[in-house]
């Protein structure tokens, strides 16, 4: 098709002449404005690449004027600000939970940082501010499973529960008296009656008679006569109203007939000796610290 | 027009290769629902993690793929090749080279290309390359169907009866070189065994992620980009019935655009491994882009120039003067998100999230729903489109969807970089990660709500094509406005 430059009627502005199934083009100079924000953009980058590090060369690169690196840049603020939390940091290395406890500016500092430590590392299991969920145990109440001092959360949190990474893990282990034969089913039901009662439940009281014959031969042991239980076993109380794995009977029942066993990582060697105590202190703090 | 085309030059409609290009449009709308569907799922499923169902194939981590992929390759990529074969055979008053042959071969290829991928990111057989996931085999096959459509382009360009390409073929003609170059660059990789799926990337450490992120920013830049920039340069000149605003700027910008673009990849890689030198580089081709990229939104929006008040009847032309008017703003947004200090706050948050979708949901929806309301009563004969008032409660929809998204992401991003570098007194981590995901929690569900807007619009358009195909018009009011006394309403002759 030839070219035939025509005169846009509407703007006045020459077209190219040229012509794709029924399109044409206007012959409009570049906008001003844009082309000179592109000049200036270019400018822009010219500058950055002469004050920083920017085009490669055979052996290297050219380092800029400025020649800042991002990771040098790190280190200083780094080095700023672990000096600014050394005063503290350096005070809680060299006492010990009880000692930061005793100190008071010491333990709003603890417990500052406990708080930090404990909402990344264990808020995902345990809760924020130690709430609890599904069958990981509420911290801010006074029913401890492993013991609320000082020293049993900082073991607790040090060696953890049930695994296989650190042999001075906390472990005990309740026996799976249904899937093994330890009890029948109606033994079973018939603890379940005096657990119930232990915690001041209605129950069958002819079944909860048997049942308490039962519960001293096979339960006592970990978990006390009267049901308080005994800490140094992991063994938890069954006289309050508080149920990690639930309280309705058939719950217990399960729990009799094939235990779950809660388990948590060690935490030593994770996260340092500091930041240890000052968990095991903001823990300690949350409601029922013993 | 102003002036007619010359009679008798113009082979008659017969002569194009058409059914192909319906079964791409059909395609398009059909992967662009799935597309929409599956985004909408996994935004819910963010809000609300029940949703994953605790079945992996089901999880989040599986369905986010098939999500992106059906959108941009599926959707976007239908979209392109079928509107391609449709322009370039127009502008260059040419056959489809290969004929109606390789013209199914494509889309057939296409098609189970798509389908091998998403079936893969399911089962879990995937790269896990962010955009570039299908394996090996899968690869290979994009590689030959691609190639076929690189002759079936190029060769309509080659044979064609006008003397000059026009501006939308060279864009399109960008977009098929260059993402078959980052294709098979990026997917360098050793299959473990003959029969198996899976691979190893030849790349490793820092080399890989600047390979793959010089590969994902390119899909940005050549894929939903250049190659929605050629929709943009035939369909609104078309719907607008108006020249192309300035052919000077359409050379420099097309040029500087493909000059620039493949070097912004690094800027997917600040304050990582990633030497600096490399770091300033991505950043300052990323701002020098910023021109080049307004260069087609100004040719876009000014070849409305004495055209404007067909906004307000033509719900057609909004949706495609809009899409331009989202990738002016989406290109803003990069290379200011590329600015290093910048990128400190956004990376890793929803701002990136928020961005991307401005772009896919504003500028590559929306130019490819224009195209698709020009294309149906075209293709399939029709006097004109079912109604022109569903096509406005689905403009109204779909915008509504996406304030709804882009804003809860640019809120709850930013919320959420703030909050990451936010220290207390004594110097501890203000919030855990935690509680920074629980703050957004009701930007997701506003983003989730969003998506079921921008849905529900598809749907409306769905309709409205279906009943288009069948011929059928709805009896309503013409989009007509009342013009002051004196005005004009359309070019004189």
């Amino acid at each position: 098709m030839p070219t035939k430059i025509e005169k846009d009627s509407v703007t006045g502005v020459d077209t190219t002449g040229h012509e794709w199934d029924g399109i044409k083009e206007l012959n409009n100079p570049l906008p001003k404005w844009w082309l000179y924000t592109f000049y200036v953009t270019i400018a822009f980058a010219v500058l950055w690449w002469i004050l920083y590090p920017s085009w490669p060369t055979r052996t290297g690169y050219f380092p800029g004027v400025l020649g800042s690196l991002a990771r040098e840049e790190l280190e200083p603020r780094m080095a700023a600000a672990r000096a600014a939390q050394a005063v503290w940091l350096d005070r809680i290395a060299a006492a010990d939970t009880a000692a930061i406890v005793a100190d008071p500016d010491l333990l709003a500092f603890a417990n500052v940082g406990g708080q930090a430590a404990f909402n990344t590392n264990c808020a995902p299991c345990h809760g924020l501010g130690g709430a609890g969920q599904g069958y990981f145990p509420a911290l801010g109440d006074d029913d401890w499973i492993w013991g609320g001092t000082l020293e049993a959360i900082e073991t607790t949190i040090r060696h953890g529960i049930r695994n296989n990474d650190d042999p001075d893990a906390r472990a005990s282990e309740m026996p799976r008296f249904g899937v093994d034969g330890l009890l029948t089913r109606d033994e079973i039901d018939e603890v379940v009656a005096h657990v119930l009662t232990l915690s001041g439940r209605e129950a069958d009281p002819a079944k909860a008679e048997a049942g308490a014959a039962l519960y001293a031969d096979n339960c006592a042991v970990c978990h006390g006569e009267q049901g308080e239980g005994v800490q140094e076993l992991g063994a938890p109380s069954l006289a309050n109203s508080i149920w990690l794995y639930g309280s309705e009977p058939e719950q217990i029942a399960q729990q009799i007939w094939n235990p779950r066993l809660g388990v948590m990582p060690p935490w030593q060697g994770r996260l340092d000796d500091a930041t240890v105590k000052m968990l095991t202190v903001y823990v300690h703090s949350l409601g029922g610290g013993e | 027009m102003a002036v007619a085309a010359t009679a008798g030059v113009v082979p008659a409609r017969r002569d194009y290769v058409e059914d192909v290009v319906q079964a791409f449009v059909v395609a398009t709308v059909f992967w662009g629902v799935v597309g929409f569907l599956m985004g909408t799922i996994i935004a819910f499923q963010l809000a609300y993690p029940v949703l994953n169902l605790d079945l992996e194939w089901t999880s989040f981590g599986r369905l986010r793929p098939v999500h992106t992929s059906a959108v941009i390759f599926a959707f976007g990529g239908n979209a392109l090749l079928g509107t391609s074969f449709y322009v370039v055979q127009r502008t260059c008053r040419a056959r489809l080279f290969g004929g109606e042959q390789l013209g199914w071969f494509v889309f057939w290829g296409y098609q189970l290309f798509i389908v091998l991928a998403a079936t893969g990111y399911v089962t879990g057989i995937t790269q896990s390359r962010e955009y570039a996931e299908p394996e090996w085999f899968v690869d290979l096959w994009l590689t030959i169907v691609w190639v076929a459509y690189l002759v079936a382009f190029f060769g309509t360009v080659l044979k064609r009866e006008e003397p000059h390409i026009y501006v939308a073929n060279w864009f399109y003609l960008a977009f098929i070189v260059t993402i078959a170059m980052l294709h098979i660059v990026n997917n360098l990789a050793l299959p473990v065994s003959f029969m198996g799926t899976k691979s190893y990337s030849l790349f490793a450490g820092v080399q890989d992620a600047l390979t793959q992120w010089w590969y994902g920013h390119n899909a940005v830049g050549f894929f939903l980009t250049a190659g929605f920039l050629a929709m943009m340069y035939y369909f609104v000149p078309k719907q607008a019935e108006r020249p192309v605003y300035s052919y000077r700027l359409s050379i420099i910008h097309f040029w500087a655009l493909i000059f620039l673009y493949i070097w912004a990849g690094p800027h997917h890689l600040h304050y990582t491994a990633l030497p600096d030198w490399a770091q300033v580089l991505g950043m300052t081709f990323s701002i020098m882009l910023w021109m080049p990229s307004w260069g087609g939104m100004i040719n876009g929006l000014m070849t409305l120039s004495g055209a404007w008040d067909k906004l307000r009847t033509d719900p057609v032309l909004r949706f495609l003067v809009v899409s331009v008017a989202f990738y002016g703003m989406s290109t803003f947004e990069g290379p200011l998100m590329s600015i290093r200090q910048v990128n400190a706050l956004s990376h890793y948050t929803d701002w990136t999230v928020g961005h991307v979708h401005s772009g896919a949901l504003g500028w590559v929806a929306f130019v490819t729903f224009g195209a698709v309301y020009y294309l149906v009563p075209r293709l399939w004969g029709a006097q004109r489109l079912y109604s022109l008032r569903l096509v406005e409660w689905h403009f109204w929809v779909a915008t509504l969807g996406i304030v709804l998204y882009i804003t809860a992401m640019w809120v709850s991003g930013i919320m959420q970089g703030l909050m990451w570098r936010s220290f207390d007194h004594l110097g501890f981590l203000q919030f855990s990660f935690i509680e920074t995901v629980e703050a957004m929690h009701p930007y997701y569900v506003i983003r989730a709500f969003g998506g079921v807007l921008f849905l529900l619009g598809a749907l409306i358009m769905v309709y409205n094509l279906i009943r288009t195909m069948r011929g059928e018009i709805r009896e309503e009011e013409a989009m007509v406005v009342t013009l002051p006394a004196g005005a004009r309403a359309a070019p004189a002759e």
